[in-house]
């Protein structure tokens, strides 16, 4: 009897298996059921934006947008490998990525902010600070609070005679891209001594992993200073400073700041089928833009039919998607502290989705 | 039963008996030995770009640079080497402590609630201990344990300031927390496996339960709580998450225990997943040889020496 139970469970979980295999190549079950369903991969950062959208995309189209946020790094070399329909990635394309993917198009689809945390017991206030002071906190050249190089940005608060604990992420991550990218922008001694990128050679400092890992180290530990996700520091209420912009403006990180940085450098943005290589909005031009902010991109074949199992009607699905996503998917941003795309972008990555192409035939 | 012979073609004139060994044989080589060719295969093919580009100075560079590729994987070696050692000072001790109590002093029924508990321990995930890490123990190391060791060994480099509480030391702490279970239950086996005679002899002889102890019990049963020691190595130097969450994951060549190391595990566990460029790949994986070379040869010791022991024994 007991082998028959085995037997039985053991059937039970082979089918099991075989269902959950037919769920990751949708283009052959789906299709025949009417049932479409569009695979992506990459960042973490904008998955709970887009896990919102494919929410929401579904119960108006029954469409299924199915996003595996396996970080940048993984997203892209899917992208290339052509395993998935459409990538995302924090950071543009590097030129030579570029250049491996022909017929790659950038669509940033939002906007996300690195706030500059810190626990100070003692100090209410908001901390005013500026890139160089924050340049030179991370480099280890300022190393205690009421270094007068901070007190003179913040007069009136009394600063403790104490050393600074530089906290940063361990993992290789977009935020810490953007934080460096903004740095290597005001400092030219970080520029040349640490650079930018998603993992970093830290001067000093506690690695902690994830968003979570560094709020834990600042809470954790007094008299400290990290980077967090604009998101993660307004929902788990973390002090955080006003950095000063490039007219000079000391500015609050939220979703209209953010918003203004990149109007502000829509000017200078390249095409979508061009290599955004190099690509920033930080320290952006404008009276109010938030200086460390960043797009997200979505990374889609100007061609579709060069991924294998796409149908004509699959790619007409991811099209109309990503028209909903810039446009109507916009308005789910903010609840989830993104900040919603400046008009000037939506036109940009109108352009970039009226050229894609099934087979050389447009799609729009 | 030797006119049993199988009937199969091929297999005409073997008997079940052996036909069932090389069943089984094969089996176990192949899984085994596959695997582990397989693996090594598909380390080194992905290393290949850093092994070519930076050969041996990979192992001996310290600096480790992702936006300028440059790589060395020395900090990680060391740290991993250092954060595992000590998890072996303070865990073997309390190990064996456990062993000997439970095997020679402890009344049945406490043995009888003990052992399976302590077993237990084994079975905690170990991020769940590493959140532990985070929240209590970190905290702790930064409070107490640190001033209390600068103040008292502050002379010697080891224990110099400050403190953060995320330090080689409470790596260490944390690896010693998991490989005890491991190492005290072993041990504890072995310890029952010596002869009751040998022990009696010792005590008739007028030796205290101490002597008897160490001078009879723990030598005839070293060959055993040496390998038993060894596997709480080999958990030590490849323990991922737990370590990640504690050692302030800083790729520097540390000399004091309170600041901050990093691990081998833990930097291919946090970089990975960002690791855009080809070079910078090849450099995680080829971290993951060396993590696999080192723990290869620790196991290979291991084994030689608990052979050598066992040969010893059998031959006195």
């Amino acid at each position: 009897m007991r082998w028959v139970a085995v037997l039985g469970v053991f059937l039970l979980l082979l089918f099991a298996g075989c269902t959950g295999k037919s769920g990751e190549s949708p283009q052959a079950a789906g299709e025949a059921a009417g049932e479409i369903t569009i695979n992506g991969a990459g960042a973490s950062f904008p998955y709970p934006l887009i896990a919102k959208w494919s929410y929401e995309y579904y119960k108006l189209t029954g469409v299924k947008i199915n996003y595996q946020s396996i970080g940048s790094g993984g997203g892209i070399k899917q992208t290339m490998a052509k395993t998935v329909d459409f990538g995302a990635s924090d950071a543009p394309l590097k030129e030579e990525e570029y250049r491996r993917m022909p017929g790659i198009l950038h669509i940033p689809e939002t906007l996300g902010a690195v706030v500059v945390v810190y626990n100070i017991p003692g100090v209410e206030a908001k901390l005013r600070l500026t890139g160089e002071v924050i340049a030179d906190i991370f480099l280890g050249k300022i190393t205690r609070w009421n270094d007068p190089r901070i007190a003179e940005l913040n007069p009136g608060v009394e600063l403790p005679d104490e050393q600074i604990v530089v906290v940063h992420r361990s993992d290789g991550s977009g935020t810490t891209f953007v934080f460096s990218d903004y740095l290597s922008a005001v400092s030219p001694e970080w520029r040349e001594k640490v650079g930018k990128g998603k993992s970093l050679k830290w001067p000093l400092g506690l690695g902690g992993k994830g968003n979570e890992g560094v709020a834990g180290l600042v809470k954790q530990n007094p008299y400290s200073i990290g980077y967090v996700e604009l998101a993660y520091a307004v929902e788990n209420r973390l002090s955080y400073a006003l950095i000063k912009n490039r007219e000079g403006n000391f500015v609050e990180p939220g979703i209209e700041s953010v918003a203004a940085a990149a109007a502000g450098a829509v000017a200078s943005l390249p095409r979508g089928d061009e290599s955004w290589a190099g690509v920033s909005i930080v320290n952006a031009p404008g009276e109010n833009a938030y200086p460390i902010s960043s797009f997200t991109y979505l990374l889609v074949y100007r061609d579709l039919s060069v991924i294998p199992g796409m149908t004509e009607r699959k790619a007409k699905a991811l099209v109309d998607f990503l028209w909903w996503a810039i446009h109507d998917g916009q308005k789910y941003a903010p609840e989830l502290h993104y900040a919603p795309l400046p008009e000037e972008v939506v036109k940009l990555n109108e352009e970039t989705i009226k050229l894609i192409t099934y087979q050389g035939k447009p799609l729009l | 039963m030797r006119s049993r012979v199988s009937s199969l073609p091929f297999f005409r004139g073997i008997s079940p008996d052996t036909l069932f060994q090389i069943f089984l044989g094969s089996i176990a080589v192949l899984s085994v030995l596959v695997l582990a060719a397989l693996l090594l295969r598909e380390l080194i093919v992905g290393a290949m770009p850093a092994l070519s580009a930076y050969g041996v100075e990979f192992l001996f560079s310290a600096e480790w640079n992702p936006v300028l590729s440059e790589f060395g994987a020395l900090p990680f070696i060391y740290g991993t080497i250092v954060s595992s050692l000590l998890a072996l000072l303070i865990g073997v001790p309390l190990s064996l402590g456990i062993a000997v109590f439970l095997t020679e002093i402890a009344p049945a029924k406490v043995r009888a609630v003990l052992s399976p508990v302590i077993e237990l321990l084994a079975a905690i995930p170990s991020v769940i201990i590493g959140l532990w890490g985070i929240f209590v123990l970190a905290p702790f190391v930064r409070e107490h344990i640190a001033p209390l060791l600068m103040e008292h060994l502050g002379f010697l480099p080891l224990f110099r300031g400050p403190a953060y509480g995320y330090s080689v030391l409470t790596a260490g702490i944390v690896l010693a927390i998991m490989i005890t279970p491991i190492i005290s239950s072993v041990s504890r086996e072995a310890l029952l496996a010596v002869p009751r005679l040998q022990k009696e002899g010792a005590l008739a002889l007028g030796a205290t339960r101490f002597e008897a102890v160490t001078g009879v019990v723990l030598p005839y049963a070293r060959g055993a709580i040496f390998g038993a020691v060894m596997l709480g190595l080999g958990r030590a130097i490849g323990e991922t998450m737990a370590v990640t969450m504690v050692i302030g994951n800083s790729p520097q060549l540390f000399t004091s225990l309170l600041h901050p190391g990093y691990t081998m595990a833990a930097v291919i566990a946090n970089e990975f997943t960002e690791a855009t460029d080809d070079i910078y790949l090849a450099a995680l994986i080829e971290i993951g040889l060396v993590l696999f070379a080192i723990s290869m040869v620790v196991n290979i010791i291991a084994r030689a020496i608990t052979w050598r022991y066992l040969r010893v024994q059998g031959g006195s």
